[in-house]
């Protein structure tokens, strides 16, 4: 027993979660029904060791959910076979009220959602309450706004206890780059292969760029540029361009 | 809990580094192809490493106050200086990534400024003792030390400064392990500038080549435009999406570059132009790095919460909680800085009576105003309630302790909501709150020599703008917003990004300005309707600018309709360069900026390191032109924006067309454009 299980009152230590997991005591454990109409608890069975991919979000909305919704599909390709596996994504009504389990099991197939990713439902009170432990910004104007929920993607690494975040709908690849930083540090070798691999790209396009910046300044010292934007007629030109443009 | 690859270093005893980061300096230098008589210095040097503490476990539930600690027992802590080495392997133009460098563009004019004067600087796990009544806690600081060391430097001299990453491979919660270093506002190239999404892993290190030039030096060779200098500046992490947690960690410190005009000496021993003020660092120059922290009931750090970084209810100088200083009857120079995360201090200075006493500004973000700025605070003026210090902004602050008691205190104190906890009674002089005292100054006697140091009437002639002001491309708009007033009233609305800019968020690989080379513009920042009530301390890579006026928008809460634009002219402190610039809800700042000397990817972004962190940061470039005309609403892999689902018909109502009208600026009568504060266009041509 350690002290953060005495704190916690959770005395009956889990010894199967990982030691730097910060345990339902943080997340709490509250239970939810998933679109397969089954009964889950929020740490044990969702965040306990994996790599879980949250969000929120609700059947009837119509402008904005989809357009998560429609970025986390992508996502699940970026994912490949780690979805399902260790990595999880989940996401949570913010109307449990109309949103039954039925509705969701109809939502998560009309989004082509595959196995590892679950719509879930649950009381409010556990709503809020995870809503509270995975998003809160100790600004009551945010916190308490069920919307603004909907554009936020909280990444957590159960194992090392590592999160990230990242705003929907960006592009699904901006969102799997930030699944990777709660990934354990991979081994060395790997990160000077990385680190080599990313030098080879950065050459590719510095072989395009720095002779036109050395050509650029041999060229145009900035006092020509100067010179060249003093011409009166020119500016007027671009003046009328900028108008008309607007 | 050890890492495989950590208990495989301990079998490979020797090639490992201490931490298991994979790649220790003895490494390194095996790899490096110049291995000489130096390796067996700096290998020495390596054993030397002092012993990486273990990370502790988090306390939970999160503490809702700090422990006891007694004010004014511990001394302030002066950062030490930074000492120069020479590197080994040797800094090279090319990314040495056979050496363990991180991968890098080439350093641009590397043998125009060839840096003779290097440094190493590894980050590292530490243990910092913030206060005696506490023990030391686990932190991350440059050089193991945290604030990091002060890098002294003038004019002229170029350095490069190698940070190895020597952070933990099996980082648990709170922060990242990967890591890069931004020189705050260093006139550097693009590649050694820190973007935030150039981090590198543990085991590796990048070369930062910092030229110390003015800006405009392929105007005015050799080093540039000395009007253009700048002598306060910071470092710090600017890892994105981590950067709160790893400066709150400690990764953050000084750097300051002197000239023939700002010595750093109070003696006019050239006979020169020298401003003769207080020095030197660290005996009558001395950085006050403000910011706050909380700790747990045992005295570590609270730095569990995984994401949300905590506001802390223990004020701290220089990583010491409520210090005293030592000064003798006479004048000092202290820089303030605020080094986040996210608190705003408003700053008092009190006499032993608690009757305010004067501060005199003379530097905003390290630049010399054209006038020293008296700052003191009046309860019967609302408008003067002290200086207040935004994060990220520098103020080199002038106090004269002449007339001090010998004996007597005079007290720091913020006077923003803020409290520390558990304060003390009684409180230290009639009318001073303790728990909103930041420090002491101890007032000890005479000083043993005769004060030298002056504060002239004029520090320095601002550089003239109005040919480029004449000659500007154009004013480019960068909407500050946070898109929740929006969505509250109505879901469907709003891009639904908390923070945006111009209804993006960040992508490492998307510029949303091309900027040519060499040309000016001017900026309107703003941060408007919908918003919550943040204020965004805006800061901006590369060079200073001027701010043209500073606008109140009259707008409606609902709609965001504009009602009027009313100027309300520049503030004292903002006449000279600045670097940072907050926006306060439903104002904007015009302000001037050039594009000089380096090209390559830079970035504007809110300094608020919480807002930082949710993605409120916007890369542009310099190239070789021509300058972008829109604010790309495309994605890098040719995703379109889709915030609020009208991006590509380009008549989004939070999103303006990055380019305005040149007539937005008076057309004509450019001087008086730069001499009148608060331009009376405003009304024309401005579109809500």
């Amino acid at each position: 027993m350690n002290r953060r299980d005495l704190l916690t009152c959770h005395l009956a230590a889990d010894k199967s979660r990982p030691a730097a997991s910060l345990g339902p005591g943080y997340y709490s454990n509250g239970v939810f029904t998933t679109h397969h109409n089954k009964q889950v608890r929020f740490y044990d069975d969702l965040i306990k060791g994996k790599i879980s991919i949250i969000n929120f979000m609700y059947a009837s909305c119509e402008k904005f959910c989809p357009r998560s919704i429609a970025c986390l599909t992508k996502l699940q390709d970026l994912l490949g076979d780690h979805l399902g596996r260790d990595m999880f994504m989940y996401s949570f009504s913010l109307k449990p009220g109309e949103d039954t389990p039925a509705k969701l099991a109809a939502y998560a197939k009309s989004n082509g959602a595959r196995p590892g990713w679950t719509f879930l439902t649950g009381s409010e009170y556990d709503l809020t309450t995870i809503r509270f432990k995975l998003f809160r910004l100790d600004d009551p104007l945010v916190d308490f706004s069920v919307a603004i929920h909907a554009s936020m993607l909280r990444i957590i690494n159960d194992n090392n206890s590592q999160w990230s975040s990242w705003v929907l709908p960006d592009p699904p690849r901006l969102i799997r780059e930030a699944i990777s930083w709660v990934e354990p540090t991979k081994p060395f070798k790997v990160r000077v292969q990385e680190n080599a691999e990313l030098q080879a790209q950065i050459d590719k396009e510095s072989a395009i760029t720095s002779p036109k910046w050395a050509q650029y300044k041999r060229a145009h010292g900035w006092p020509e540029i100067a010179e060249k934007r003093d011409n009166p007629e020119g500016r007027k030109k671009l003046q009328a361009l900028l108008r008309v443009r607007a | 809990m050890l890492t495989t690859e950590q208990e495989k270093s301990k079998k490979k005893k020797g090639t490992q580094s201490p931490n298991g980061s994979g790649w220790s300096r003895r490494s390194v230098l095996k790899a490096g192809a110049a291995a000489g008589a130096l390796t067996l210095i700096t290998s020495k040097k390596s054993l030397a490493l002092p012993t990486i503490p273990p990370q502790p476990t988090d306390c939970t539930p999160k503490p809702t106050n700090s422990p006891a600690t007694r004010p004014f027992i511990q001394a302030l802590p002066i950062p030490p200086i930074a000492i120069p080495t020479i590197l080994n392997p040797a800094p090279t133009l090319s990314a040495d990534t056979a050496g363990g460098e991180a991968a890098r563009a080439n350093h641009q004019d590397w043998t125009q400024f060839f840096p003779y004067v290097q440094y190493d600087v590894s980050l590292q796990p530490m243990m910092q003792q913030f206060h005696p009544d506490i023990p030391s806690t686990y932190c991350w600081g440059y050089n193991g030390i945290y604030p990091g060391p002060t890098f002294l430097n003038v004019y002229g001299v170029p350095i490069v400064v190698r940070f190895f990453n020597n952070l933990p491979v099996n980082n648990i919660g709170f922060g990242t392990n990967t890591h890069t270093t931004h020189l705050h506002n260093g006139h550097t190239a693009s590649e050694s500038d820190g973007f935030a999404g150039d981090f590198w892993s543990p085991g590796l290190f990048k070369d930062h080549h910092y030229p110390n030039v003015y800006a405009g030096f392929n105007a005015v060779p050799p080093i540039g435009d000395q009007l253009e200098a700048q002598h306060t500046y910071w470092y710090h992490d600017h890892r994105h999406d981590f950067t709160a947690a790893n400066n709150y960690r400690g990764l953050n410190g000084m750097y300051l570059i002197y000239d023939d005009i700002d010595t750093g000496f109070e003696f006019n021993g050239q006979g020169s132009q020298a401003l003769q003020l207080p020095g030197p660092y660290g005996l009558y120059d001395i950085p006050l790095n403000f910011t706050d922290k909380l700790f747990c009931a045992d005295g570590q750090m609270y730095a569990a919460s995984p994401d949300a970084v905590p506001a802390g209810d223990k004020f701290c100088v220089n990583g010491a909680i409520q210090p005293y200083f030592n000064v003798t009857t006479r004048k000092y120079r202290f820089r303030f800085l605020n080094s986040g995360p996210a608190r705003i201090w408003t700053f008092n200075l009190s006499d032993n009576n608690g009757n305010p006493v004067p501060m005199t500004v003379v530097t905003t973000d390290g630049n010399l105003l054209p006038s020293p700025v008296e700052v003191i605070s009046t309860a019967s003026d609302p408008t003067l309630q002290g200086l207040t210090v935004y994060v990220s902004q520098r103020y080199d602050v002038i106090i004269d302790f002449t007339n001090a008691t010998p004996g007597t205190s005079w007290y720091l104190t913020n006077v923003a909501a803020q409290f520390v906890s558990n304060a003390p009674e009684p409180d230290p002089a009639p009318g001073i709150n303790m728990g909103n005292v930041v420090m002491a100054f101890n007032v000890t006697g005479t000083p043993p020599y005769p004060d030298q140091s002056q504060v002239k009437s004029v520090l320095t002639t601002l550089p003239n703008i109005t040919t480029p002001l004449a000659n500007l491309f154009a004013t480019r708009m960068w909407n500050f917003n946070d898109d929740i007033v929006g969505l509250e009233g109505d879901p469907e609305n709003g891009t639904g990004k908390v923070f945006n800019i111009n209804g993006l968020t960040f992508d490492a690989n998307r510029a949303d300005a091309q900027i040519q080379q060499g040309s000016s513009e001017t900026w309107l920042i703003r941060n408007r309707f919908p918003g919550t009530g943040w204020t965004h301390p805006v800061h901006i890579h590369l060079e200073e600018g001027r701010v043209l006026d500073r606008r109140n928008v009259n707008a409606n809460p609902t709609t965001g309709a504009l009602i009027s634009i009313n100027s309300e002219g520049v503030p004292p402190l903002e006449q000279g360069r600045r670097d940072v610039y907050p926006i306060t809800p439903g104002d904007e700042v015009l302000i001037f900026l050039q594009f000089r000397d380096w090209f390559g990817k830079y970035m504007i972004h809110c300094h608020n390191l919480g807002h930082e962190d949710g993605l409120m940061l916007t890369r542009w470039d310099v190239t070789t032109g021509p300058s972008s005309t829109v604010t790309s609403p495309t994605y890098s892999d040719g995703t379109t924006n889709t915030g609020n689902g009208q991006a590509n018909s380009g008549a989004q109502p939070n999103i303006t067309p990055a380019i305005t009208l040149l007539s937005q600026l008076p057309a004509s009568d450019e001087t008086a454009k730069v001499n009148r504060p608060g331009l009376k266009n405003s009304k024309k041509g401005v579109k809500a």
